[in-house]
């Protein structure tokens, strides 16, 4: 292949120079400047008096992503351990549900969750009282856990698989208990598949909109509704949109900091 | 002992994943609107196809995934060939902003689009959500092809040019069809993605152009309507169907290898 070939990468980079680079660009300007382009703090104090919101999505992020580690973890494991054939059907069972539009998956917890939901329904029908689930935090963090596992269990799934049986059995040989062997190797092994599957549940849980929406009603307002609210919605304000949005790509790229390098081949296998 | 622990906690999981689909799909046949079951009837599904919102909003989101896909795949895949021939420190910055585009909360993809497309005064509509969604298509199409072109072997482009295969013909018969499997798989996942997003197509696009995601939202608003059950129900018996397609398409290619190896052994 000629030198000349490079030519062929020039469109993508006018697209990414158009519709990635100019747009993240006018985050930044909006973010700084009021209606008539003169620059001003102004909108970042505002943004500055959300700041409960932003603690209390990250709060609830942190939280769903926690316990979509301790649920993935073992499953993972066990999947990698499994022969062939179960590993390709239980790779298909855990993806399945993927495939399924996210508001669907959603709405379906509200009919589970609702005053007069299923849960409901049957604890009245068996003579007990109700119980508030939905607009609750709970509500929240279950569909997030419940929207985002799979991203967990998926990295972890692949990074384990490549963890070979002879090194955890030349352990066993060599005296070390179950729990050694999850420390000792297991878990350094897996480290990259944790990362990974960390940024991947927790970006998308700490952005979200759709899901305290439908699940925490008003009273769980997280930095996604705030952002929404300012573009779309009542609170109609570009530049405080910008400055909100901000706050919350400063959230994204420290937790992308602690947790993933760039050009991370993990990271790469992983998201193709 | 463990094994029947392992197995016990592999069905829990399941059951979490699967209880919430279990439900939707029950209730899509219920013949009440309200929670309690009252007795089987296809009502939703007729309903649901005489619902011209979602029939309409269906047809949308089909036109978008395949504009938005083809063009993503063309514009990806030669992107991925002039990278590939680029000096490491250029190549790696781009690489590095296409992580970034598919690491970065679609929230802020989308109002970054829509502040942009308000900027240029463009409506929203047709035009911008299909620019939108090419844009979040090309990355994936771009890394599924990247590693296909890393294991290329040089050399068998080469033996073209010496065979007396010009450039051009040797870059058609030589090396797209090397990187087919990472186009097709590059292309087949942005027709996914976009017939799925929600988020950005929420930011960018204008009343005239629903798609099937933004009309299940609205519906969600309005808390109990059923046609949602029966619409799940049906494209989870899509996606299953597709699924069990491809792989017992694979598992036969697979028999069939096997047999032609054991063919050659016995030969």
């Amino acid at each position: 292949m000629t030198k000349r070939s490079k030519v062929a990468a020039f469109p993508y980079i006018i697209w990414i120079v158009l519709f990635t680079i100019i747009p993240l660009t006018l985050v930044f300007v909006f973010a700084f400047t009021d209606k008539s382009l003169h620059f001003t703090w102004d909108n970042l104090t505002n943004a500055s008096k959300y700041m409960p919101v932003l603690i209390k999505s990250i709060y609830l992020a942190v939280l769903a992503t926690v316990i979509c580690l301790v649920i993935a973890y073992p499953l993972a494991y066990i999947m990698s351990r499994k022969n062939g054939n179960s590993q390709r059907m239980m790779v298909m069972l855990v993806m399945l549900p993927m495939w399924m539009n996210f508001l669907l998956r959603t709405y379906a917890w509200m009919t589970i969750l609702e005053n007069n939901g299923l849960i409901n329904t049957f604890l009245q029908s068996i003579g007990l009282s109700k119980i508030q689930m939905i607009n609750t935090q709970g509500a929240v963090v279950l569909g997030m856990v419940y929207n985002y596992l799979p991203f967990m269990i998926l990295p972890l799934y692949s990074i384990m698989t490549k963890i070979d049986n002879r090194i955890i059995e030349a352990a066993q040989d060599l005296g070390a208990g179950s729990l050694h062997v999850l420390r000792r190797i297991i878990f350094p092994l897996s480290f990259p598949g944790i990362t990974t599957g960390i940024t991947m549940t927790f970006v998308p849980a700490v952005s979200t909109f759709v899901i305290s929406g439908m699940l925490g009603g008003s009273n769980n307002f997280l930095i996604g509704d705030l952002i929404e609210q300012q573009f779309l919605g009542n609170e109609y304000n570009l530049n405080y949109g910008a400055a909100t949005s901000l706050l919350l790509m400063i959230v994204v790229l420290i937790s992308m900091g602690i947790f993933n390098q760039f050009d991370n081949a993990e990271l790469e296998e992983t998201l193709i | 002992m463990k094994k029947f622990f392992s197995s016990f906690y592999t069905n829990l999981v399941l059951l979490f994943l699967y209880v919430p689909i279990v439900v939707l799909i029950i209730y899509s046949f219920n013949s009440s609107k309200g929670r309690v079951w009252t007795g089987f009837s296809l009502e939703w599904y007729e309903k649901l196809f005489h619902n011209g919102v979602i029939l309409s909003s269906m047809l949308n989101t089909l036109i978008v995934a395949i504009i938005a896909s083809v063009a993503a795949t063309i514009l990806g895949t030669t992107a991925a060939l002039g990278m590939h021939n680029m000096k490491k420190v250029p190549r790696n910055v781009i690489k590095n902003v296409t992580y970034m585009q598919i690491l970065n909360p679609e929230i802020v993809t989308g109002i970054s689009l829509m502040l942009m497309f308000s900027f240029f005064r463009m409506n929203p509509g047709f035009v911008t959500l299909i620019l939108a969604h090419i844009t979040f298509c090309v990355p994936t199409v771009v890394l599924n092809i990247l590693p296909k072109l890393r294991q290329l072997n040089k050399s068998i482009y080469e033996a073209a040019l010496d065979l007396g295969c010009n450039k051009t013909q040797a870059f058609f018969k030589v090396i797209i069809p090397e990187i087919m499997p990472g186009i097709v798989t590059g292309f087949l996942m942005a027709v996914t993605y976009s017939i799925d997003d929600f988020v950005i197509s929420y930011f960018t696009t204008g009343p005239t152009a629903q798609t099937l995601p933004i009309t299940i939202y609205s519906m969600t608003k309005k808390r109990v309507s059923p046609e949602i059950n029966a619409l799940s129900t049906l494209m989870f018996a899509v996606v299953l169907a597709i699924l069990i397609f491809v792989n017992t398409n694979d598992i036969k290619k697979e028999k069939e290898t096997v047999k032609k190896i054991a063919g050659y052994k016995n030969n």
